[in-house]
C-alpha cells in the first residue's frame, strides 16, 4: 500500500520536478524522457532563428526555394533512371528527358509558339471582359445597396451553375469559333472578381467612407477614389484567382473542338496517344500560368507598398 | 453664425440620443462640449456634420439648413482616418481634388508647413505616430479653408504630453482664419484650454445641462487661479448632469465658487 502511493506521487512530479529522492524507477525515465526533447527543441529553435541575419543570410535565401525543388527534381531523376534501366518501358509515362525532347521538338518547330499564342490570346480576351465586367458589376453592387438586392440574388444563382454547363448554349448561341470559347472564359474569371469586389467594398471601413462623404464625393468619385483603392489588395487576389480560371477555362473550351492551342495539343496526344506532347502541353501550360501570375504580382506590387500588413514586413519574400 | 434649434435624434432603435438641443454658436468661437457616456455629444457633432439628419429640429449655417456634409464644415475624428494608400501631402489635398494642380500643390505645402511636417509630405501614413497623423488629419480640414470645424475627442488617443502639444497646436491654428470651433471632449482641461463656453450635457436622453463660460484670456496657463476655478465649476456641473447631487449640493458649489472669485 505504502510503496504504491508514493510511486502515484512520483509519477505525478517526475514531469515538472528533477528527480528527488526515494522515486520508482519507473517515474525517473517517464520524466527524463518528457523534458529532455523539450529541451532540445528550444535549444535548437533559439540557434535556427538566431542564424539568418549572420552570415548564413544569404545562403539561406538561395537555399530556402531550393528545398522546394528538391522532391519534383528527386521524383523526375527516379523516373529518368526507371526508364533508363529498363524497369519499365515508360511508353505511358514518359521520362522527363522524353517530354524535353518533344517540347524542345515543338518549339523548334514553331508550332509551341504557334498553340501557346492561341491560347493566350483566348484566355486575354476572356480575362479582360470578365475583369472589367467583374470589377463594374461587383462595385455596383458593393455599393448600392438597390442594385445588390436587384441584381446579386440573380448573379449567385448563374454562379451557382458549373459554367462548363454553359458550353452547349453558347456554341448555339455564338457558333464554335472564337466567339463561344472567349465567353465561356469570361464567365470563368468574371465570379471570382465580381465576389471578391463585391464582397471586399462591403468590409471597406465605414470611417473612411465617412471620410468621402465629409468630403462630399459623389458616389462615382466614392467608388474611384475610396472604395477601389480601399478593396485593391482584395481586388487583386480575386483578380488572380480569376485568372487561374480562366486558364482552366481555356482547356475545356479548346477540349470542344479548336484547331490550334495547347487545349488542342493536350487533345492531338490523347488522340495519337502521344503521352510526351500532353505532359509537353502540361508544362507549357504550367510555366505559363506561373509566369502571368507572377506578373500580375509583380505589376501591382508597387501599387500596395502603402500597405501595413504582416506580408509587408522586412523580409517577406 | 451655427444655429441648432431643438434638434432631437431618434435612432432607428428607438435610442433618444439627443433632445431638444438649442444652441447659437458665433463666427470664430469655441465652444466645448463635454459630458459623460451616452449623452449624445457624438451624436450631436454628427448631425452638425450632416453625416447623419437629426429626426426633429434644424441645424442651419448662415442661413442654409445642414442636411448633409457642408463645405463649409470641416470635421476631425477621434481618429486621424488618413486614407492608407495616399501619400501625407495627397492625404491633406484630398478636397481639393477639383482645383488645378498648381494651386493644390501650394496649399498642400503652406498647409504641411504650418503643421510642421514638411518634412514627412512623401511618406506613407502608417509611418507617421499618432499626434503626427492627427496633425495631417488637422491639415486636410483646414486647407478646406471651413468656416465651422467640429472635432470629436480628438486628442483622446493621444498621450498626455502630445495632447497638450496638440491643444496648444489647433489654437494656432485656430488663430490663422478664426473658423467657429465645436470640439466634443472627455478631457475637461483640454475644455478649458480651448473653450469660450463649455457646454456640459446630460444622458438618456442627451440634452443640455448646463453651460460654463471659460473666456479666460489666452494664452491659458493651465496652473493659474482662474483655470481651476474654470474646472471646478465645469466638475461640478458634470456631477450634477450625472445626478451625483448627494455628493456635491449646488448652494456648497456655489459657496466654492464665491470664494474663489
Amino acid at each position: 500500500m505504502q510503496t504504491v502511493q508514493t510511486a502515484a506521487i512520483g509519477a505525478g512530479a517526475g514531469v515538472r520536478r528533477p528527480v528527488t529522492d526515494g522515486i520508482p524507477r519507473e517515474s525517473v525515465a517517464f520524466g527524463a524522457r518528457t523534458m529532455f526533447p523539450a529541451a532540445m527543441s528550444v535549444s535548437e529553435t533559439a540557434t535556427s532563428a538566431a542564424s539568418p541575419g549572420n552570415s548564413k543570410g544569404r545562403s539561406a535565401r538561395w537555399l530556402r526555394p531550393a528545398l522546394g525543388l528538391l522532391l519534383p527534381v528527386a521524383l523526375a531523376a527516379i523516373w529518368e533512371l526507371v526508364v533508363y534501366f529498363g524497369w519499365s518501358n515508360g511508353r505511358l509515362v514518359p521520362p522527363p528527358s522524353r517530354i524535353f525532347l518533344t517540347f524542345a521538338d515543338l518549339a523548334q518547330s514553331g508550332e509551341l509558339w504557334r498553340h501557346t499564342v492561341a491560347t493566350t490570346l483566348r484566355v486575354a480576351s476572356g480575362f479582360a471582359l470578365g475583369v472589367v465586367s467583374g470589377t463594374l458589376l461587383g462595385a455596383l453592387t458593393g455599393y448600392s445597396f438597390y442594385a445588390r438586392r436587384l441584381l446579386d440574388p440573380t448573379l449567385q444563382a448563374l454562379r451557382a451553375i458549373p459554367s462548363i454547363a454553359w458550353v452547349p448554349l453558347f456554341i448555339l448561341w455564338l457558333g464554335i469559333f472564337e466567339a463561344s470559347k472567349v465567353t465561356l472564359i469570361a464567365v470563368g474569371v468574371f465570379f471570382p472578381v465580381y465576389l471578391g469586389v463585391m464582397a471586399a467594398i462591403l468590409a471597406v471601413d465605414r470611417k473612411i467612407v465617412e471620410v468621402g462623404r465629409v468630403f462630399r464625393l459623389s458616389g462615382l468619385q466614392m467608388v474611384r477614389r475610396i472604395l477601389l483603392p480601399a478593396v485593391l489588395p482584395e481586388f487583386i487576389v480575386a483578380v488572380r484567382s480569376g485568372l487561374g480560371l480562366g486558364w482552366m477555362f481555356v482547356v475545356a473550351a479548346e477540349f470542344l473542338g479548336a484547331s490550334e492551342g495547347l487545349g488542342y495539343l493536350l487533345i492531338d496526344g490523347q488522340q495519337l496517344g502521344k503521352p510526351a506532347q500532353i505532359v509537353a502541353a502540361i508544362v507549357a501550360f504550367a510555366i505559363i500560368g506561373k509566369l502571368t501570375d507572377w506578373l500580375i504580382v509583380l505589376a501591382t506590387a508597387p501599387l500596395l507598398r502603402w500597405q501595413d500588413a504582416f506580408g509587408n514586413r522586412q523580409g517577406a519574400a | 453664425m451655427l444655429a441648432l434649434d431643438r434638434v432631437t435624434k431618434i435612432y432607428p432603435n428607438g435610442v433618444n440620443a439627443l433632445e431638444g438641443f438649442t444652441i447659437a454658436v458665433k463666427p470664430g468661437e469655441i465652444v466645448a462640449i463635454v459630458g459623460g457616456s451616452g449623452c449624445g455629444k457624438s451624436t450631436l457633432l454628427r448631425a452638425i456634420s450632416g453625416l447623419d439628419t437629426p429626426t426633429q429640429g434644424t441645424i442651419v449655417l448662415d442661413g442654409e439648413t445642414i442636411r448633409s456634409p457642408n463645405e463649409k464644415i470641416g470635421v476631425i475624428f477621434q481618429e486621424p482616418r488618413l486614407l492608407p494608400w495616399l501619400t501625407v501631402a495627397d492625404n491633406v489635398g484630398f478636397g481639393l481634388a477639383d482645383r488645378p494642380a498648381s494651386e493644390r500643390r501650394e496649399r498642400v505645402a503652406a498647409a504641411l508647413e504650418r503643421v510642421g511636417l514638411t518634412e514627412k509630405a512623401n511618406v506613407w501614413p502608417r509611418e507617421l505616430s499618432g499626434g503626427q497623423a492627427q496633425r495631417v488629419s488637422i491639415a486636410r480640414a483646414l486647407i478646406m479653408r471651413p468656416e465651422v470645424l467640429l472635432l470629436d475627442e480628438p486628442f483622446s488617443a493621444l498621450d498626455a504630453f502630445t495632447r497638450i502639444d496638440l491643444q496648444d497646436h489647433l489654437l494656432d491654428l485656430w488663430a490663422d482664419t478664426k473658423p467657429t470651433l465645436v470640439l466634443v471632449t472627455h478631457d475637461v482641461d483640454e475644455a478649458i484650454v480651448l473653450a469660450d463656453r463649455v457646454i456640459v450635457m446630460k444622458p438618456r436622453p442627451g440634452r443640455i445641462q448646463e453651460e460654463v463660460i471659460t473666456d479666460l484670456p489666452r494664452p491659458r496657463d493651465r496652473q493659474s487661479a482662474a483655470f481651476d476655478f474654470a474646472k471646478r465649476r465645469v466638475m461640478a456641473a458634470l456631477d450634477r448632469s450625472l445626478d451625483r447631487s448627494a455628493v456635491t449640493s449646488d448652494t456648497e458649489v456655489k459657496v466654492i465658487g464665491g470664494a474663489s472669485y
